[in-house]
């Protein structure tokens, strides 16, 4: 019984990064059409900046609120990142596919190269905070304290993303930009507006899976945001391409089908999750949910 | 008011309008007619500025608008009604009607909007999609008088719908009408274009092949169905 709770809590810790990063990324998607394979960087910015910050800027450090600084001054590089990738990169080839592709991909590879020039390839040590490391007994299994800030800070993201699409103005026009964009431009608002909110806000998640996830892994590296990304992919994919409950559900199912499947047999929990987008695929092509917001 | 020039459209290779001129006055309702395919709802589309490959020019009062942009083109009054009527799943009716901004100076008040069409009121919390297919035409209709616009373009509002609310959807033209709103519409159903319009433009491969106003049209009946192929 313990080990199934430990299992699931870290499951749900799994899930609560896949969804960090996937929040974003189906928004993206959802409202600009654009695959935005950068969006790891945004993830690396986070982490990073972090770990920078805990080191450097005055007032922060590892532990209590000199690491809650350390970790708003990585999620607001990562927003600043991701707007500005945006503005600059993105804006001028909407409705671009390809060069969207080219560009992002590219900018993805030189965020790797940067980060490697700056601070080396090699891991380094991400700052966790005493409260992290210590041990809550839940249902008999002893749990890691980094599990539970993981979905407390998933959850929160999640609610407030709810709040902001269902009751704010701007909301209001990404979620219906979302499920038809020309309809929204043909009712006299400048949608594409919304579209660099939209990157920050994803950008800001990611940042805040990168911060978290240092704690969870307890080192960070410059390829760290690549790998998570794949899954964030896999989840918007699953969840319904746009649909930030679609990738809550979808990140769900993956973080506890890799747990579980990781105990039983080690190593098979990522084909498995391969298994599950190919099944979802076939079966529900337009994901969970499909291409909505809010449902 | 709404001047169209010289308007060529093509879908890939295939031309599907060719040197279309047209005008509509202040306050007139004016509608297209034709066949399916005659090029009808891909020249509203162009007048909206929602169809890429186009030539020719579209003026609104006076000013050059073929370079605008869609939201531009939305800001400077056209209201812009769908014949697939546009409707939101995520979306509640009230949120239908609060999503557009004010783009004209007479735009109606959601009391207005409410005694025109009941329903809306009634299902104001339902999904926009749940409602009926004779509702969603009414939420597309109120959405834009809603805005205020001053020139509705709209793409077949009764397909579909009963004689009943074909009716309704009539007096709800005749109103804006009275109320100097300027209307482009297209129409299968030419006994409904009589009774709401003051003109109306024959379209046929993609060219105006003739103008008919209400008086022409019951003398020259045969010579349109036979155009409609009806």
């Amino acid at each position: 019984m313990s080990t199934v709770v430990l299992l699931t809590l870290t499951g749900l810790g799994l899930a609560a990064l896949y969804f960090l990063v996937a929040s974003g990324l189906a928004l993206v998607f959802g409202l600009a059409d654009v695959l935005n394979f950068a969006h790891g960087l945004f993830l690396s910015v986070g982490a990073y900046g972090t770990w920078w910050a805990s080191g450097n800027l005055p007032g922060a450090g590892a532990s209590g609120w000199g690491f809650v600084l350390a970790v708003i001054f990585g999620v607001v590089c990562g927003t600043v990142v991701a707007a500005l990738v945006e503005l600059v990169l993105i804006r001028p080839l909407y409705s671009r596919t390809i060069e969207q592709v080219l560009v992002t991909v590219g900018l993805s590879l030189a965020g790797v190269a940067l980060l490697q020039a700056s601070w080396g390839a090699d891991p380094r040590t991400y700052p966790r905070p005493q409260w992290t490391q210590e041990l809550t007994e839940v249902a008999g299994a002893r749990v890691p304290n980094d599990r539970f800030l993981l979905i407390g800070a998933a959850v929160i993201v999640l609610a407030g993303l709810l709040a902001f699409l269902k009751f704010t103005r701007i909301g209001l026009v990404i979620r219906a930009g979302v499920e038809d964009r020309s309809m929204v431009t043909a009712l006299g608002i400048d949608v594409r507006r919304a579209f660099t909110l939209v990157f920050a806000i994803g950008g800001a998640a990611a940042a805040l899976a990168g911060a978290l996830g240092g704690v969870y892994a307890g080192s960070i590296s410059p390829t760290g945001g690549s790998s998570l990304l794949i899954f964030g992919f896999i989840v918007v994919v699953i969840g319904g391409m746009g649909s930030v409950v679609g990738a809550a559900y979808a990140a769900v199912a993956v973080g506890l089908l890799q747990q579980f499947v990781n105990y039983t047999s080690p190593g098979l929990g990522d084909i498995c999750v391969v298994a599950l987008l190919a099944i979802v695929l076939l079966i529900r092509p337009q994901g969970i949910t499909g291409k909505v917001a809010t449902s | 008011m709404l001047r169209i020039e010289g308007l060529s459209a093509w879908h890939g290779e295939a031309q599907v309008l060719r040197d279309v001129d047209l005008f509509v006055e202040r306050g007139e309702v004016v509608t297209l007619c034709g066949r399916n395919g005659a090029g009808k709802t891909t020249l509203l589309r162009c007048v909206m500025g929602l169809h890429g490959n186009q030539t020719g020019a579209v003026h609104l009062d006076g000013d050059d608008i073929t370079a605008r942009k869609v939201h531009q083109r939305a800001r400077r009054g056209l209201g812009w009604v769908p014949d697939d009527r546009g409707a939101y799943a995520t979306l509640t009716v009230a949120e239908h009607l609060t999503l557009p901004p004010v783009v004209g100076p007479a735009p109606w008040s959601l009391e207005q909007v409410h005694e025109a069409f009941p329903a809306l009121y009634t299902r104001r919390a339902s999904p926009a999609t749940k409602l009926s297919g004779g509702e969603q035409q009414m939420l597309a209709l109120a959405r834009v008088l809603r805005m205020g616009a001053t020139v509705l373009l709209c793409d077949e509002p009764t397909e579909g719908l009963s004689p009943l609310l074909v009716q309704q959807v009539g007096e709800i033209l005749r109103r804006a009408k009275a109320l100097g709103v300027t209307v482009l519409l297209v129409e299968q159903n030419i006994h409904f274009a009589t009774t709401v319009a003051d003109r109306h433009y024959l379209l046929a491969e993609g060219r105006i092949v003739g103008h008919f106003d209400n008086t022409d049209i019951h003398s020259r009946e045969a010579d349109l169905l036979a155009h409609l192929g009806i």
